[in-house]
Formats: C-alpha cells, sequence, structure tokens
C-alpha cells in the first residue's frame, strides 16, 4: 500500500461528490450546481483542514471565478474562498459588492466582520455586526459583538451578554455550541479566571462536535499551565493537523519525551514545503515553532513581524511579544504594544508580557 | 442554503488558525538541460493523480504499487500532455521513461524521468505548465532548474502558466562561483581528503628525535613543513583533476576510491610507524595524483556544461583550495600551540592516527569488496 485516499469511493461523502460532480459536468454553466459542489467542497475543506478541496471549490467556480460581477451567492463563496488564502482585500472587495447588493445577506456581513476582526479594524467590524442585529438570531448578533468587545477591553460585559444569549437559544446546534463555549473560554481567560475558562473548554467538548480550533485552544491553555501530560493523549492522533502537532511537539518536548525529535523533523518538513511554494499562511505557527524547538529566536521574531503585516489577532500578538522578548528587542514588537494600548486588550498574561517588554533595556 | 451568523463566524475561525491536516497540491518539476537535451523528473502525488485519472482500481481506498504500475503509461500520457518546453521557436518532444515511487512530507508520489530534446543548443528555454489547472486553481508547480552547478527555481499555476528561463544568462561568474561552492562543499564533506591532510599535518609541529617526537622550537618551520605538504598536495591533485576532466586519462572510481582509504591508511600508520619522514610533500604529491580523481567523479556528477568546462573546473579546483586552506588555517594554529601538551603529542597524535587508519580501514575494505559496513 503506498497511499491512502482520504475518502473511499463507497463512502457516503464520495458517493454524494460524485452526484455534484456529475451534475455540474452535465451543465458547467449552471450556477446552481456550482455552488453547490464549491460549497460541499467548502465544508469539507474546513472539517478536514485539507486545502486541497479548496482548490477543488475554487475549480467548481471556475467560469465565474474572475468575472466582475458574478451571481451573489457565488460572490460570497468566491469571497469565503479568497480569505481561506488570505487574499483578504480580494475577498472584502467581494464582500462590500455582495452586502451592496443585498443588504441583508446575513453571511456576507458575517465574514465581512470576521475579517476585519483579523485585521484588527474594530471599528468596521462593529458596524458589520451592528448590520446583523435585525438580520440574524440573538445568539449570532451577541455573538459577533461579543467577540468584539472580548478583544477591545469589554471581555467581563462580553462574557455576560453571550452565556446569557446561550442559555436563552434553545435551539442551538451543537457546533453553535461548540462555538459559542469556546469563545467563553477565552473570555474567562481574559478575565484571569482560568478555573471559569476550563469550565467552559469542558462544556465545548461536551458538545462531542469535532473541532481542531478548540483543540489547538484548550491544548495552549494546558501547555501554559504547565499540564503537558495532558496534551500528549489528547493530540496524540492528530498529527496530520500542522497546528495540532506543533502543540503536541511543544509537550512532548516539556515532558522530554522522545517522540519530540521526529515531530519537530516532520513539522520542519512541512514548513520547508510550503516555503518552495510560497506559501504564507503558517507563519504565526512556523514562528512559535522557530521559537521554542528551534531555538532560532531572529528568525521567530522576523516571522512573527510578517505575520502581524496579515494578521492582528491575540495570538498573532503574543508571539510576537514572545519573540520581541526572546531577543531583548522591544522595537521589534512595537505594533503589538501598539495594538495592546489601542484596544484595551485585557489578558493578564498578554500584560504581563508587555509590561516585560518594556522593561528591556534595549 | 443559509449558514446562520454563528457558523459563519465558526468558520471564519479557519481565517487566523488555517488547520492545514495536509498541504496544498504540489508536484516536483525538475529539469536538467544539458546543451539541446533535457534530462526531467517530475513528482505528482498519487493523491492528485487518483483525483485527475483515477487509481484505485479496485475501489477499496488504498493505492497498492500494482494499481500503481499499471496506470503508468497513462499517468505518462496525461502529465506530459500538460506541460510543454519549447526552445528557439520550436518543440521539444518529451519522451516519458521510468516510473519510481518516494515520499513527500504529504504523502506518495509517482516519481516519473522523462527526457526532451530541442532542436539546437538551448539558451531560452519556455516552459509551459497546466497541470490539474482545471481540477484545482490552487495547484502549483514547483520548479528547479539545473545546468552545470547552477540551479534556478520557479513557481507554476494558474496566474503564472508559461515562463521562460533564459538558461544562457546563467552568467559564466555565476558558474564560475557556484562551481566554487561545490568544490568547498565537496572538500568539506569529503572526510577522505580531510583525513590524508590531517594525517600528512599532523607531525608537522612535532620532530622525531632517536628517543621520540618532540615538538618543534619555532613556528616557522612548522609552517613550511605544511606550505610544502599542502602545495605538492594541491599539484598533483589539480593535475589529475584536469587531465580526467578533460578526459586525457581515466581510471575505474572504484579503483580510484580504494587507493584513496589506501592513502589515507598509509598516511596514518605512517605517524605511528614513522618510515617517510622528512619528504612527506613527495607522499603528498604521489598520493594527492589519486585523490585528483576522486574530485573529478564529484564534478562529472555534477555536470560539466560543455560551452564553459574550463571554467567550471578553475571554480571547482578553486574551491577545494580555499576549503583546504580553511581547514588548515584552523588546523596549524592550534595543533602549535597544544604541541608541548600530552593532549596533542598522546591522544590526537597517537590515538588520532590510530582511530584514522580504523576509519580509513574499513573504506577501504567497503570499497574493495563493495560493501557497507559503515555509512559516512
Amino acid at each position: 500500500m503506498l497511499e491512502r485516499l482520504p475518502v473511499r469511493p463507497g463512502d457516503p461523502v464520495a458517493r454524494e461528490l460524485r452526484q455534484l460532480r456529475a451534475r455540474l459536468a452535465e451543465d458547467p454553466r449552471d450556477a446552481g450546481n456550482a455552488l453547490a459542489l464549491s460549497e460541499r467542497y467548502f465544508e469539507l475543506a474546513n472539517a478536514e483542514g485539507d486545502p486541497r478541496y479548496v482548490g477543488y471549490a475554487q475549480a467548481a467556480l471556475g467560469p465565474w471565478w474572475d468575472l466582475p460581477d458574478p451571481p451573489q451567492e457565488l460572490r460570497v463563496m468566491r469571497a469565503m474562498l479568497k480569505q481561506y488564502s488570505h487574499d483578504f482585500a480580494g475577498a472584502m472587495t467581494d464582500l462590500e459588492a455582495a452586502t451592496r447588493a443585498d443588504p441583508e445577506d446575513a453571511q456576507a456581513w458575517s465574514w465581512r466582520g470576521a475579517i476585519h476582526m483579523v485585521q484588527a479594524d474594530y471599528a468596521a467590524a462593529r458596524a458589520d455586526c451592528e448590520a446583523q442585529r435585525r438580520i440574524e438570531s440573538e445568539l449570532g448578533y451577541v455573538g459577533c459583538i461579543a467577540y468584539l468587545d472580548g478583544v477591545t477591553g469589554h471581555a467581563a460585559a462580553a462574557y455576560q451578554a453571550l452565556s446569557q444569549a446561550l442559555a436563552r437559544a434553545r435551539g442551538a446546534s451543537p457546533e453553535e455550541k461548540t462555538w459559542v463555549q469556546t469563545r467563553l473560554a477565552e473570555l474567562g481567560q481574559r478575565m484571569g479566571d482560568d478555573a471559569l475558562a476550563e469550565r467552559h473548554f469542558k462544556a465545548a467538548f461536551e458538545q462531542k462536535v469535532t473541532d481542531q480550533f478548540l483543540l489547538a485552544a484548550w491544548a495552549d491553555f494546558l501547555l501554559d499551565h504547565g499540564r503537558a501530560a495532558e496534551v500528549v493523549p489528547l493530540l496524540r492522533d492528530w498529527t496530520r493537523s500542522d497546528i495540532l502537532l506543533l502543540r503536541l511537539a511543544l509537550a512532548e518536548q516539556a515532558l522530554k519525551l522522545p517522540e519530540a525529535k521526529e515531530h519537530v523533523a516532520a513539522l520542519k518538513a512541512r514548513f520547508d514545503a510550503a516555503a518552495l511554494r510560497g506559501d504564507k499562511l503558517h507563519q504565526q505557527e512556523e514562528a512559535r515553532f522557530n521559537l521554542y524547538l528551534v531555538g532560532d529566536k531572529a528568525k521567530a521574531l522576523a516571522l512573527a513581524q510578517e505575520n502581524w503585516k496579515l494578521q492582528r489577532e491575540p495570538r498573532d500578538a503574543r508571539i510576537l511579544l514572545e519573540s520581541a522578548l526572546a531577543m531583548k528587542d522591544p522595537q521589534g514588537a512595537r505594533e503589538a504594544l501598539d495594538w495592546l494600548e489601542r484596544s484595551g486588550y485585557e489578558d493578564p498574561l498578554l500584560r504581563d508580557e508587555a509590561a516585560k517588554l518594556k522593561g528591556v533595556k534595549p | 442554503m443559509r449558514r446562520g451568523p454563528v457558523c459563519a463566524l465558526l468558520l471564519a475561525a479557519a481565517i487566523a488558525v488555517p488547520a492545514h491536516a495536509h498541504t496544498p497540491s504540489d508536484s516536483y518539476l525538475a529539469l536538467r538541460i544539458e546543451d539541446a537535451r533535457v534530462a526531467g523528473q517530475w513528482d505528482i502525488a498519487l493523491r492528485d493523480l487518483d483525483f485527475a485519472i483515477g487509481l484505485d482500481s479496485n475501489g477499496d481506498g488504498d493505492i497498492t504499487w500494482g494499481e500503481l504500475r499499471a496506470r503508468h503509461a497513462d499517468i505518462a500520457a496525461y502529465a506530459l500532455a500538460r506541460l510543454k518546453l519549447r526552445s528557439g521557436g520550436a518543440d521539444c518532444p518529451l519522451q516519458a521513461g521510468e516510473h519510481l515511487v518516494d515520499d513527500h512530507s504529504d504523502g506518495a508520489y509517482d516519481v516519473m524521468r522523462f527526457s526532451a530534446t530541442c532542436p539546437g543548443k538551448i539558451d531560452k528555454l519556455d516552459i509551459s505548465y497546466s497541470l490539474f489547472a482545471d481540477l484545482d486553481p490552487q495547484h502549483r508547480g514547483l520548479l528547479r532548474i539545473e545546468q552545470g552547478a547552477a540551479t534556478r527555481t520557479a513557481i507554476f499555476g494558474p496566474d503564472r502558466p508559461t515562463q521562460t528561463i533564459d538558461v544562457a544568462t546563467i552568467s559564466a561568474w555565476t558558474q564560475f562561483v557556484d562551481y566554487g561552492r561545490e568544490g568547498v562543499w565537496h572538500i568539506w564533506i569529503g572526510f577522505d581528503h580531510i583525513l590524508f591532510l590531517l594525517s600528512l599535518l599532523l607531525p608537522a609541529v612535532l620532530t622525531r628525535e632517536p628517543l621520540g617526537w618532540r615538538p618543534v622550537q619555532a613556528f616557522k618551520p612548522a609552517f613550511m613543513d605544511v606550505f610544502k605538504i599542502v602545495t605538492s598536495f594541491t599539484v598533483a591533485h589539480s593535475i589529475t583533476l584536469s587531465l580526467a576532466t578533460l578526459g586525457v586519462v581515466s581510471l575505474p572510481s572504484r579503483v580510484a576510491e580504494s587507493a584513496i582509504a589506501l592513502s589515507v591508511v598509509l598516511a596514518a600508520l605512517n605517524n605511528v610507524f614513522p618510515l617517510v619522514q622528512g619528504r612527506r610533500w613527495v607522499v603528498a604529491f604521489a598520493f594527492g595524483l589519486i585523490h585528483g580523481f576522486g574530485f573529478a567523479s564529484v564534478l562529472k556528477d555534477l555536470g560539466l556544461p560543455q560551452s564553459a568546462l574550463l571554467l567550471a573546473l578553475v571554480g571547482f579546483n578553486l574551491g577545494v583550495e580555499v576549503g583546504q586552506l580553511a581547514i588548515v588555517s584552523v588546523f596549524l594554529p592550534a595543533a602549535y600551540a597544544l604541541r608541548r601538551q600530552w593532549v596533542y603529542r598522546g591522544l590526537v597524535f597517537v590515538a588520532g592516527s590510530w582511530v584514522i587508519v580504523a576509519v580509513a580501514g574499513t573504506w577501504l575494505i567497503e570499497r574493495v569488496f563493495d560493501l557497507k559496513l559503515i555509512s559516512r
């Protein structure tokens, strides 16, 4: 056996994809068929974390990909695929056109909010959230606002509002509950209440939804609290995922396990392959890899700075602060320090690192 | 179909967490240019080939060697139809060769060898790449193009399907530097050459007296000794390196490699049971002739542009000398400083020589009998 395919030809998923592809092949210009296939592949990409599916989803939109004015739903789909490859400008152009054409398109507003938040453009993100007030569920709207408040110095209020909205939202799906519980856990951390955070992480896992984001956030929480021994069994079977393999290797290193060496080598091979291709999707991960697993502080700082140009979430600020701290170079993390001032982000851990960094004599 | 915003936000979490359980689709295309000929190797992921033309004939979700072998001809036809090489305004027809399998960081790849012959010497190579362009616009072809010791890379995708590689502008100077770098690299990783040189240099800071080895009194005689040895080794291996590269003389590589190993054994043994003393530079010269054949075979493996043969030869040779000088310039001051210490005379000199005898002796056996005893 040389290779195991991700889906067996007899699987229901494979059968469904075959049908969708066959329908599109009959008439490749049928927008409905193209959208259905593209959406299905995009769902798979997110569930499996497999970027090849994003390519397949894009191929389904082939005839519309370069059109200036595609049908509304295809335009939103195109934006989602563009942002996946970190073409935020291209995605935003499509989303702005989509919300202009249909101000009630909740999905388009959501993605606008998500992209603005990643770029730390909180005023724009707030406007995107407000636009959803009347067109979406209460949980959706409150979730949007809470996500924003949580990074702008109002974690406690965000926590209150979101937990109350969750209690009222009886019809929420397990996926939605997982998302909300993960957010509540993060808010708990920012409020400096680790016990509260842990309770919400556990509640998120009770939803039995496989979610790499949740696994990564929980693993980071454990690593921060010297509980690496719990990370190893959690992530042992997740070596195919780059972001989870990174956490697993960090835990193995902390525990001085022999597997660490092999996993560090595997990560190195993957980052090298991405570099060959010119990919910049992994810079935050790669910076962390260089700082903690390779010990190349200078490279870590360079990557963290490069990453910050594109992505400005708390995680991105943290690796920038930590790399600069390792290099004793406060100026190197100037932008993260400014962001911390401006946003009012509360996480005690980051505040502490920033204070240490400011105390460094360059 | 409309998702709720929470669900969209949930997906949007993937913005900052590109949860790549796999890498995106890439193929690795290596082209080696020699005058009018192109030798190619193309590594394509089995997963991608399966998606394009179907490899899993029994439908069990696993691709076996048998299933792959049965599709070799189809893979070659599919892939080569999506690659075009042109030079001087004419096509260079592609000819499929053997298939192998290799593992990259994200799974198994079909490795297809192929060749192309252009109408004349290649100055500019137009490459059109459209593999999987219709199935996966995110697919990229990662090209590595080599000519002599010079290497270039390029990335192909739907946004850049055709590129022209100006082979002629891989300038003389670039080639010279590249071959020079290879020379430095070869002496650095060529432990047999380093050990030979060290064996001859170890006694340079000592003199043989009836009661045994004594440290030299001054730096100058030690320096002159080293200078003579290094110079004669250099002159000798340059002679055979040049003659072998130009095809004037030749020695089967197994004979040359075995003789090199033997030279290391003898040079190190001479330290423990001194036979040749004052004239070690003669030994360096004699065996240097043999080592030149070793360098020549490395240079040959790198591929030699007929148009710039002399340039490559001189560049490579100078690189070897630079690498050698770097080793000597670290060795000599250290040895001189330590020459009165037991650490040098007992441990480095005597025990070190024995270790060299043992290592080189193993190489000798390996090379004479074509065995694999230790890896190096």
